[in-house]
C-alpha cells in the first residue's frame, strides 16, 4: 500500500479527536445560540481528571474516560444554572465576553494547581506501539480512537433519530419558539444537552492527552479548530461536525504530505471557501 | 501650535531632568534589576524555569553584592510581544531606575529591548534567547545561554564525522527553527554529509505524521528534528515510533528539547536511541552539577533544565561583574567587566566572549537511553571551546 | 409642515453633532498624562493606539453589525507597510503613515467584496481565516517580513524634522493622540450623517434596508474600507513609536484583545472603544506588575463581572446609570 494510507490514517484518527471536541458545542450553538467560547476549558478539564487520576491516584486508563466525562459534565452544569442560563437572551458579544472571561479563569486555575509544563501520560502496554498491516505502521492508540469516536458518532445519531429526547433536541435546534409552543421544555432540553456536550469535551480532551499533549494554553489552542470545525459543518447538526472534522482532518495531513510548503495555511484556505460556498455550513439548516 | 509644542518639549525636558535627579539620589545603596520574562502563556514554563535559576542562585549567595543590595523586579511579556517588552523595558529604565535589564526567553522580546539597553546605556543579560545576532544590536549586552548555530553546527558537523552519511532534516517554519536548519545543514555538508531532503513544518502544528512519512520515503542514515518545548517533541516522538522509524537503522537527531524530561515520560521506550545536542542537561556527570541538581530539587521539586542554568549562570555573572566594578552598575563598567569573565558552571567551563560578548561553551552530545527503569540523556560525546560560528563568519 | 418634515432628520443629526460637556471632559484628561504621570508616557501612546484601532472595530461592529475576529489583518499591513518604508531608508513618520493607510485601505477594500456577502458564524469564521491566512503568509514571507524574530533596522525621524521619538515617550504620547483625536473627529462626522444612519439601520435589519432604497452592500463596503484605513493608522504608529514590527500585529491574540476591549466599553457609541482600551490596559499593567504568573485570572473575573453587573459595556452601565439618575424627582 503506498504511504499515503498511513498518512490518510493517521489524519482520519486527528479528525474523530477534533469531532469529539466539537460536537458539543455544534449542537448547543444550533439550539440555543449560546456562543459558549469556554467549551475547550471542558475538554481541558477532562484531560486534567484524566491525568491526576492516573498519575496521581493509580487509576487505570479505561476508568478514568467515563470520570472524565462526568467531571466536564457536571462542571458544565454548575456553569450553566449560576452563570449561562441568565444570558441566553443576551447578545453575542456579551456570551463571548463572559465565556472568554470563564477561559482566564480556567487557563490561570490549570496553571496554578499543575504548573504550566506537559502532563505526562503513560499508556496502558495493549494501547501503545504499532501494528503492520499491507506493508504500513498503523498506530494501535489512533485505532483505539477511531473505534470509540465511531461508537459514540453511532450512539448520538441512534439517540437523536430514534429516541423522544433526540426527537425534542432536533425540534428545538429547528425551531426554538414552535418546540415551546409544543410543550416541550426547552430549558431543561438544553441543560441536559449542554451537559452532554461538555461531558463529550471532557472525553475529548482525555483522549486528547496522549495524542497531542496537554497544557494550560489547550482551552485556547484547540478552540480555534473547534470554531472551525463547528462553523464549516453547520451549527446544530450532529453529521455536519462529523463531516467537517473529517474533511479539515484529512486535507490538513493530506496537504501536509503532498504540499508541505503550504503548511497549515491549506485548513483556512479550506475553510474559507467552504463557508463562501455553504455559509451555513455543509449540513446547517436556516 | 508651534509655540504649544515648544512648551510641551520645555515642560518634557524639565520633568526628564527631575527625574534623573531623583535617580541617582536613590541608586546610592542598591543596585535594581529588572527581568523580563514570559511568565504567562504559552511560555510561561520556560519563563519559570528561567526565574528558578536565577532564585536559587540569589538564595545560595544572599542578595548583598560588594556592599550593594540587590532588588529585583519582575515583568510579564505574556510570549512574544517586542512592543510590549519594550514598554515594560522602557518603563523599568525611566521610573524604576533599573541599573540592569535581564531575562529575555524570546529573541523578538530581546532585541527591541536592546534598543532600550543602547540608548540608555544599560547592562543587558540576555539569559535564554538564542538567535546569534541579539548581541550585536547592543554593546551592553552578555550571554549567557548559547546560540542555535553555535548547537547545531556543532552536531552536523559531528553527524558527518560519526557515521552518518545522508541526512534528512524537519523543522518549525519560524526563526530558530529556520536557523537551526540552516546551521546543521552547514555543519553537516562542510564535514562531508549529504543531505537528501528538507521539510518545514507550521509552527503550531498537531500532527507530525506526514512529515514523518516523508523524512521516511527518503531513506537516510538520520533525520533531523527542530522543534520548540512544549507538546511537540512528544507527538514528534510519537509519529516517528507510528510510522515506524527504527532508531537502531535510522538516528534521530536534534536540539535539546527534543529529548525534555516531559518528553521522554511521554515518549515512553519511543525516545530510547534519541541524539541531542544542547548546553546542559541534569544528568551532567560532574560533582558540580550535581549539587547544583540537588540544590534546584530541594528548592523547586523538579529537575533544573536550559533554562534555569541560563539563569543561574546570567546572576553569576552580574554577581561577579559587580563585584569587579565594586558596585559600580553603571552599563560601561559593567560590561567592560563581563568580558573575558570565565569560570565552571555545572554545565562545564564557560568564558564571555571579550570581543562578541557571547558565550563560549562546551558543547555536549547526548544519547538518551534506559538507566534502570527511567530514560536519561546520557552525554556520548562533547566539543569544547565553542564560538558562536555565525558571528566568526561575519569577521572574515 | 412641509418645512418640519425636510428639516427634522437635519436637526436630529445637527442635535447629534453637538459637542457635550463629558466629551470636553474626556478630551481634556487625555492630556492629564503628560503632567500628573509622565513615566507612563509609554504606556499612554499605546492605549491611545488600541484606542485608535478599538474605534475602527466600532465603526464595523458597533455601527454596522459586523462582527470580525480578524481586524488584526488591517493593523498588521499599516504597521509592516510602515515598518518597511522605515527599513528601507524612508523614517519620515507622517509620510510613511499615510502611505500605511492607503496599503491598508486598498486591502480592505479589496476584501470588502468578500465581507460585505456575508454574516453570522460564517462572517466570523471568515474574517477569522482571513488575518490567520495573512499571519502564516507572512511567516513564509520571512525575507520580507522578517519572521518571527521581526523587522529590524526601523528608525523613525524626528515630526518635523524636530521632535525626536525620545525614551520617555513625550513625542510618541504627542503623535499617537493627536492622530486618535483627528480620526476620532473624522468618525464622529461620519457617523452623524445620514450614511452613519443607514448603517445604524443595516445593523438593525440588513434585510429591510433595501425597501427604503438603501444599497447595503456598498455602505458596507465604504465602512469597510474605512475601518480598515483606521486600522492600519493604528497598526502604522504602533510601528513608528515602538520601532518593532512582528508577526503578533496580525495574530488571533490582537484581534481578540481589540474585541474584549470593545465589548468590554459598549459598542456603538464611539467613546466605547476609547474607554475600553483604557480600562483593559490599565488593569491588566496594574494586575501584570502585582502578579507576573496569574494576572489574567483577575482580568477574567473583570470580564466576568462586567458582563454580569453592566450591560452594555461600561458606557452602557454608565448611561442607564445617569438615566436613571436623571429620571429621580
Amino acid at each position: 500500500m503506498p504511504p499515503v494510507f498511513g498518512v490518510l490514517f493517521d489524519g482520519l484518527a486527528y479528525g474523530m479527536l477534533l469531532f469529539l471536541l466539537s460536537v458539543g458545542l455544534s449542537v448547543t450553538l444550533g439550539m440555543m445560540n449560546f456562543v459558549n467560547l469556554a467549551h475547550c476549558s471542558f475538554a481541558m478539564l477532562g484531560g486534567y481528571v484524566t491525568v491526576t487520576l492516573m498519575n496521581t491516584l493509580g487509576w487505570p486508563f479505561f476508568a478514568t474516560l467515563p470520570a472524565a466525562f462526568v467531571a466536564a459534565a457536571a462542571a458544565s452544569v454548575v456553569l450553566e444554572r449560576v452563570f449561562f442560563r441568565r444570558f441566553y437572551r443576551a447578545s453575542d458579544l456579551e456570551q463571548c465576553l463572559l465565556t472568554i472571561g470563564i477561559v482566564f479563569v480556567s487557563i490561570a486555575a490549570a496553571a496554578y494547581i499543575y504548573g504550566t509544563d506537559q502532563q505526562p501520560l503513560q499508556l496502558p502496554s495493549y494501547l501503545r506501539g504499532s501494528f503492520t498491516f499491507a506493508g504500513l505502521n498503523f498506530a494501535v492508540y489512533r485505532l483505539f480512537l477511531i473505534a470509540i469516536a465511531l461508537v459514540i458518532t453511532i450512539a448520538l445519531v441512534a439517540g437523536i433519530e430514534s429516541t423522544r429526547f433526540g426527537a425534542q433536541v432536533r425540534a428545538a435546534v429547528n425551531n426554538q419558539r414552535m418546540a415551546r409552543g409544543l410543550g416541550i421544555n426547552v430549558d431543561v432540553l438544553f441543560a441536559i444537552t449542554f451537559a452532554l456536550g461538555s461531558g463529550l469535551a471532557g472525553l475529548g480532551g482525555a483522549l486528547a492527552v496522549a495524542m497531542v499533549g496537554l497544557d494550560p494554553s489547550f482551552a485556547f489552542t484547540y478552540l480555534i479548530y473547534v470554531l472551525i470545525v463547528v462553523s464549516v459543518g453547520g451549527l446544530g447538526s450532529i453529521a455536519g461536525s462529523f463531516a467537517a472534522a473529517m474533511v479539515l482532518g484529512i486535507s490538513d495531513i493530506a496537504g501536509k504530505y503532498y504540499v508541505p510548503a503550504v503548511g497549515s495555511m491549506l485548513i483556512y484556505l479550506v475553510m474559507i471557501v467552504l463557508l463562501m460556498w455553504r455559509p451555513l455550513g455543509l449540513f446547517g439548516r436556516r | 501650535m508651534q509655540r504649544f509644542l515648544n512648551g510641551l518639549a520645555g515642560l518634557a525636558l524639565l520633568q526628564a531632568l527631575a527625574l534623573a535627579g531623583t535617580g541617582s539620589a536613590e541608586a546610592q545603596d542598591t543596585v535594581k534589576i529588572g527581568i523580563i520574562l514570559p511568565f504567562s502563556g504559552q511560555f510561561a514554563d520556560t519563563g519559570i524555569q528561567l526565574d528558578n535559576g536565577i532564585k536559587l542562585y540569589v538564595k545560595q549567595h544572599g542578595d548583598t553584592v560588594a556592599g550593594k543590595k540587590l532588588e529585583f523586579i519582575r515583568k510579564d511579556t505574556g510570549g512574544v510581544a517586542p512592543d510590549l517588552a519594550k514598554r515594560l523595558a522602557q518603563e523599568l529604565v525611566v521610573r524604576d531606575h533599573a541599573d540592569i535589564l535581564a531575562g529575555f526567553a524570546l529573541t523578538p522580546n530581546a532585541l527591541a529591548v536592546a534598543d532600550i539597553s543602547a540608548e540608555a546605556k544599560k547592562f543587558m543579560v540576555v539569559m535564554n534567547a538564542a538567535t546569534s545576532i541579539i548581541t550585536i544590536k547592543s554593546p551592553y549586552i552578555a550571554r549567557t545561554s548559547t546560540t542555535t548555530p553555535q548547537l547545531n553546527q556543532t552536531l552536523g558537523t559531528w553527524a558527518a564525522k560519526h557515521g552518518v552519511k545522508t541526512a534528512y532534516t524537519m523543522v518549525s517554519d519560524y526563526g530558530p527553527g529556520i536557523d537551526a536548519e540552516g546551521a546543521f545543514h552547514l555543519g553537516f555538508k562542510e564535514a562531508g554529509g549529504e543531505i537528501v531532503g528538507s521539510v518545514r513544518f507550521p509552527v503550531a502544528n498537531p500532527d507530525f505524521s506526514a512529515f514523518v512519512q516523508r523524512a521516511k520515503d527518503s531513506n537516510p542514515d538520520a533525520i533531523y528534528v527542530w522543534i520548540p518545548g512544549g507538546a511537540q517533541p512528544a507527538a514528534v516522538g510519537k509519529a516517528l515510533a507510528e510510522r515506524g522509524i527504527d532508531p537502531s537503522k535510522v538516528k534521530v537527531m536534534g536540539q535539546d528539547s527534543l529529548a525534555f524530561e516531559s518528553a521522554r515520560k511521554s515518549m515512553g521506550d519511543t525516545a530510547i536511541g534519541i541524539i541531542t545536542v544542547s548546553d546542559y542537561d541534569s544528568n551532567i556527570d560532574s560533582a558540580l552539577n550535581r549539587e547544583f541538581v540537588k540544590a534546584y530539587n530541594d528548592e523547586f521539586h523538579r529537575n533544573p533544565d536550559i533554562y534555569s542554568i541560563g539563569g543561574y549562570d546570567g546572576m553569576r555573572l552580574i554577581y561577579e561583574a559587580l563585584k569587579k566594578t565594586n558596585g559600580n552598575a553603571d552599563g560601561d563598567a559593567l560590561i567592560a567587566a563581563a568580558k573575558g569573565m570565565s569560570w565552571q558552571s555545572p554545565r562545564g567551563p564557560i568564558t564571555i566572549d571579550p570581543e562578541t560578548r557571547d558565550i563560549i561553551q562546551t558543547v555536549h552530545i547526548f544519547q538518551t537511553e534506559k538507566v534502570g527503569d527511567q530514560s536519561l540523556n546520557v552525554e556520548i560525546d562533547k566539543v569544547e571551546n565553542v564560538k558562536d560560528p555565525v558571528k566568526e563568519r561575519m569577521k572574515h | 409642515m412641509s418645512g418640519d418634515t425636510i428639516g427634522a432628520p437635519r436637526d436630529y443629526l445637527q442635535a447629534q453633532i453637538r459637542w457635550r460637556w463629558g466629551e470636553i471632559v474626556f478630551w481634556l484628561a487625555t492630556l492629564l498624562p503628560f503632567v500628573l504621570t509622565p513615566s507612563y508616557l509609554v504606556l499612554a501612546s499605546q492605549i491611545a493606539i488600541s484606542a485608535l484601532f478599538a474605534l475602527s472595530l466600532d465603526l464595523i461592529l458597533g455601527f454596522c453589525g459586523i462582527v470580525s475576529l480578524g481586524h488584526a489583518a488591517y493593523f498588521g499591513v499599516g504597521a509592516y507597510t510602515a515598518g518597511l518604508l522605515s527599513k528601507w531608508g524612508w523614517g519620515e513618520p507622517l509620510s510613511g503613515l499615510v502611505i500605511a493607510a492607503l496599503a491598508a485601505g486598498v486591502f480592505g477594500y479589496l476584501t470588502s467584496f468578500i465581507i460585505a456577502r456575508f454574516r453570522h458564524l460564517a462572517l466570523i469564521m471568515i474574517t477569522l481565516g482571513l488575518a490567520l491566512l495573512l499571519q502564516e503568509v507572512a511567516n513564509s514571507a520571512s525575507w520580507l517580513t522578517g519572521g518571527s524574530d521581526g523587522l529590524q533596522g526601523i528608525h523613525t525621524w524626528p515630526i518635523f524634522g524636530r521632535f525626536r521619538f525620545d525614551l520617555f515617550g513625550y513625542t510618541a504620547y504627542s503623535y499617537s493622540l493627536a492622530l486618535l483625536f483627528i480620526i476620532f473627529l473624522v468618525a464622529r462626522r461620519i457617523i452623524h450623517s445620514p450614511f452613519g444612519l443607514a448603517l445604524r439601520g443595516i445593523r438593525e435589519n440588513g434585510a429591510r434596508m433595501p425597501a427604503i432604497g438603501a444599497a447595503t452592500r456598498a455602505h458596507v463596503r465604504t465602512i469597510y474600507t474605512i475601518a480598515a484605513t483606521i486600522a492600519g493608522i493604528a497598526g502604522a504608529l504602533l510601528a513608528q513609536t515602538t520601532e518593532t514590527v512582528s508577526l503578533e500585529v496580525l495574530g488571533f491574540q490582537r484581534s481578540a484583545d481589540v474585541l474584549v476591549m470593545l465589548i468590554l466599553g459598549g459598542t456603538g457609541r464611539l467613546y466605547g472603544g476609547l474607554v475600553g482600551a483604557a480600562v483593559y490596559m490599565v488593569a491588566r499593567d496594574q494586575f501584570s506588575g502585582l502578579n507576573p504568573q496569574y494576572w489574567y485570572f483577575w482580568i477574567g473575573l473583570i470580564l466576568i463581572a462586567v458582563v454580569l453587573l453592566l450591560p452594555n459595556g461600561i458606557l452602557g452601565g454608565l448611561s442607564l446609570f445617569t438615566r436613571r439618575a436623571k429620571e429621580k424627582p
